[in-house]
């Protein structure tokens, strides 16, 4: 199953876990399995049907810009960052 | 599409890496060019635009009237102007609404309040004197760090602090924070033998693109509306455009112009939407051009910064721990660059333990917008200036330090990415093996820095369309606006597929009728997505004119292949049709041939930088002098050298303003005072030595021609590369952007 890093500052919400392995073949899904466990995840996370505006996820050590629809499978490990941009 | 697309990074091509001459110089260098504010529309009004003289304030009441009973005035309008939108929707759209034209509140100098369309410049002007608006004054905030403050001038009572950490709960003008951790940062710093910790500022600077904003709109009859503008994203006005006007975006047609500079400044738009809502209102054209002053005020600027590092590392050079703390400054709406500016500060180095902390911070100033590597240049100058004492103070060379912690392929950053295909050590061994480094520097008072940098680069959408002419020659289409030369570098990599001449492909940026879609031109993203698709568009076209070779023949498209410029069938050699002599063909054997790729790229490469600065210092006056500056930086396969020299040097010009000259300079109410080209200092060739530029060539194998982007990397560098200069030059160590005569004669404790 995918591993999702947990960030610091959301480890009140899993009790202090860094890792914590989910069902998922999506990042959409990941957060759903994550909710599950762990409610309030998703409300930090996402902003409505995406991700939170400042908010950016890396997938096996790449940022994606596919977000939420960014396809994950059993080895993956998922990331989440401050989101990031270009001039 | 058929063709397998081979990465072909180490090998010489006919065209790609040549020293091409740009397809855009000639229009330029004779005037002929067309720029935003050249946009010729018959019975075109000037539109003016009233802009706040307060920092911080409410809006009482503005009365319009006696500028709409001026002879010549044909429309005045203001944030009612604006379409109204649902009820739920009214709080989620304010910021936006509110950016274009103030409604309840001002939280900058220079926030458009109203703005008049009339027949002469000189009555839009008399126009904008004749509006009054009643403020209440309210004190404004302008320091980042004051800004959090309990107590402080809250700029939004709605906002509340956005944290993976949970939401706040009081109003604030702190948008949000963030931090990431790796290993363990307080045993790191234990296991070091030398910690350095030290806190640096930066001043908010301008991009200082020659060329102002301007935009010309017009309606037809069915509301269609027609824009002229010059932008980095033709799509992201027209998106922008049909968000706030209520528009299908079939009614919106954005047509982009030459931008004379943009460098991220241009991402956004600030005067599209107010010159569409006067030209609906007026019933007719009307152009807005922005002035110098203007452009400061009214634009986005990049922020001012408080950052604060703290390094160790052992007596041998071995990074054990680093810990930031980032304070951006976000203007006067959520948004500064600072989780750009975390990502990549530590990029250059593999360290075991870290921290980074960043908060954006909403302050009484513009808000901010990208400016070439957002974020990243007052983070790589905080960064970078402890390395380099780091390695003063151990006694080890600069470069050698830095190569001990250089990442490598693999090497897992503190955010979690994890590097590949990168050209950090083989950067950082051409810096050093670069005569600047060891010439001698003889005279008093001088020295020598170095600094080095990273960028993540972008790839993202990208469109083109290549049509087959029946003389051979290729019009291709580009969605992606050129703002450093990339119809160029996009015809190279096209013509290289397509085995014909350069000079026989003509390119286009097409409006937003004419192509499909393209993200902004920023990132460093356009020659690498964008030839991508030209890549492709190219394979397509001899795919279907392979097939129409075998249709003409009569055989299996698979007998027909493509070498060379010609198409030969297999096993007859007497089948031989060159791509001019096929084109001829085209017309008559079923229209011509349109290749066209509609590309996402996901795949980019990354880039670093190594820079070598030689200064002499006045310990008097505190001026500095640049004498020698050098731009080491891997570009992957430079599709045209000259080009990405150029951006190497442009780059660092930016980056030596930056460290030296630029600042914008408010007073305790939040006017600038600077806000013109005489005294906001830009660098001229006269403040700077010619640049060398040294481009190592580690291909990306993610592009077929091995391609990475270059444009964003090189201004990060010198502020420090700078600083250390200094040091070395008269003892002491500068931590605030910029590094004007006054604040050496500070560090030197003099002042």
């Amino acid at each position: 199953m995918p591993i999702v890093h947990i960030p610091p500052l959301m480890r009140d919400l899993t009790e202090g876990r860094a890792q914590v392995e989910v069902p998922g073949r999506t990042v959409r899904a990941a957060i759903e399995a994550l909710e599950k466990v762990y409610p309030g995840i998703r409300g930090r996370l996402c902003s409505g049907n995406r991700l939170a505006p400042t908010v950016a996820v890396a997938v096996d050590g790449r940022l994606s810009r596919l977000g939420l629809y960014q396809p994950v499978n059993d080895n993956s490990q998922v990331r989440f960052l401050p989101a990031i941009e270009g001039g | 599409m058929k063709e397998k697309l081979n990465s072909t990074c180490s090998q010489d091509y006919a065209i790609v890496g040549s020293r091409a001459t740009r397809v855009d110089a000639v229009e330029k260098v004779t005037g002929r060019a067309r720029f935003g504010a050249d946009a010729s529309v018959p019975g075109a009004l000037v539109g003016r635009v009233l802009r706040s003289p307060h920092a911080h304030a409410r809006i009482l009441s503005i009365d319009t009237s006696r500028a709409e009973a001026l002879p010549g005035v044909h429309a005045v309008v203001t944030s009612v102007d604006l379409p109204e939108v649902p009820p739920d929707a009214v709080e989620l759209e304010k910021p936006a609404r509110d950016r274009v034209l103030a409604s309840d509140k001002i939280l900058f100098v220079g926030h458009p309040v109203a703005a008049v369309a009339a027949r002469t410049p000189a009555i839009a002007d008399q126009a904008i004197s004749l509006i009054d608006v009643a403020y209440e004054e309210l004190p404004p905030v302008l320091d980042v760090l004051e800004s959090m403050e309990p107590g402080a001038p809250i700029l939004h009572e709605s906002l509340r602090t956005q944290s993976l950490g949970g939401s706040g709960d009081v109003p604030t003008n702190v948008a949000s924070h963030f931090r990431e951790v790796k290993g363990d940062p307080d045993a790191g710093f234990a296991a070091a033998d030398v910690v350095i910790e030290r806190e640096f500022r930066s001043a908010m600077v301008h991009q200082g693109y020659i060329e102002p904003h301007a935009a010309t709109a017009v309606w037809a009859d069915d509301n269609a509306l027609t824009i002229y503008t010059t932008t980095q994203g033709s799509f992201a006005v027209r998106d922008h455009l049909v968000e706030l006007l209520k528009l299908p975006m079939s009614k919106v047609r954005v047509i982009p112009m030459e931008v004379g500079g943009a460098f991220g400044g241009k991402n956004s738009s600030f005067i599209d939407t107010v010159t569409a809502l006067l030209a609906r209102k007026a019933r007719r054209p009307v152009r807005v051009v922005m002035s110098r002053q203007e452009t400061f005020l009214g634009t986005g600027p990049s922020s001012g910064t408080v950052i604060r590092v703290k390094m160790g590392a052992t007596k041998d050079g071995k990074l054990t721990g680093a810990q930031a703390t980032l304070f951006y400054e976000a203007g006067a709406y959520p948004g500064s660059p600072v989780g750009s500016g975390a990502h990549v500060m530590f990029g250059p180095y593999d360290i075991p333990n870290g921290s980074i902390e960043g908060y954006d911070v909403l302050v009484n100033r513009p808000k901010v917008d990208s400016y070439r590597a957002p974020g990243g240049t007052p983070a790589c100058f905080a960064v970078e200036s402890v390395i380099n004492e780091l390695a003063d103070t151990l006694g080890i060379d600069p470069l050698d330090f830095r190569m001990r912690n250089s990442v490598r392929n693999g090497t897992e950053a503190i955010d979690g990415t994890v590097h590949h295909d990168i050209g950090a050590i083989e950067c950082l061994e051409a810096a050093r093996a670069h005569p600047h480094y060891t010439a001698p520097l003889e005279g008093p008072h001088r020295g020598r820095g170095v600094a080095h940098a990273f960028w993540g680069n972008w790839g993202a959408r990208s469109s083109v369309t290549i049509t087959v002419n029946p003389d051979g020659t290729v019009a291709l289409v580009t969605a992606s606006i050129d703002i450093t030369g990339t119809r160029t570098t996009t015809a190279m990599q096209a013509a290289e597929i397509l085995g014909i001449p350069l000079d026989r492909v003509k390119v286009t940026v097409g409006d937003t009728d004419a192509i499909g879609y393209a993200d902004v031109s920023a990132g460093s993203r356009t020659t690498v997505a964008t030839g991508h698709a030209a890549i492709r568009a190219a394979h397509d076209v001899i795919h279907k004119m392979r097939e129409r070779a075998a249709q003409v023949w009569g055989i299996d498209v698979d007998s027909v292949s493509y070498a060379d410029a010609s198409f030969r069938a297999a096993g007859d050699p007497d089948k031989v049709l060159s791509f001019e002599a096929l084109a001829a063909l085209l017309p008559d054997t079923g229209n011509t041939v349109i290749g066209v790729a509609n590309v996402d790229i996901q795949d980019w490469g990354v880039s670093f930088g190594t820079h070598i600065a030689d200064v002499e210092v006045d310990p008097e006056t505190g001026k500095v002098t640049l004498l020698r500056y050098t731009v080491v930086q891997d570009v992957g396969k430079a599709i045209n050298p000259v080009q990405v020299e150029g951006q190497l040097q442009g780059g660092a010009t930016q980056g030596i303003g930056w460290a030296l000259f630029e600042g914008y300079d408010y007073n305790d109410q939040g006017q600038m005072r600077n806000a013109n080209l005489l005294d906001y200092k830009l660098p001229t060739a006269l403040d700077l030595p010619p640049i060398d530029t040294v481009l190592v060539e580690v291909p990306y194998p993610g592009h077929p021609f091995g391609a990475r982007g270059v444009g964003e990397v090189p201004i990060m560098p010198p502020p420090a590369a700078i600083a250390e200069a200094i040091y070395h030059a008269v003892g002491a160590r500068v931590t605030t952007l910029p590094m004007t005569p006054a604040h050496i004669l500070e560090a030197l404790g003099v002042l």
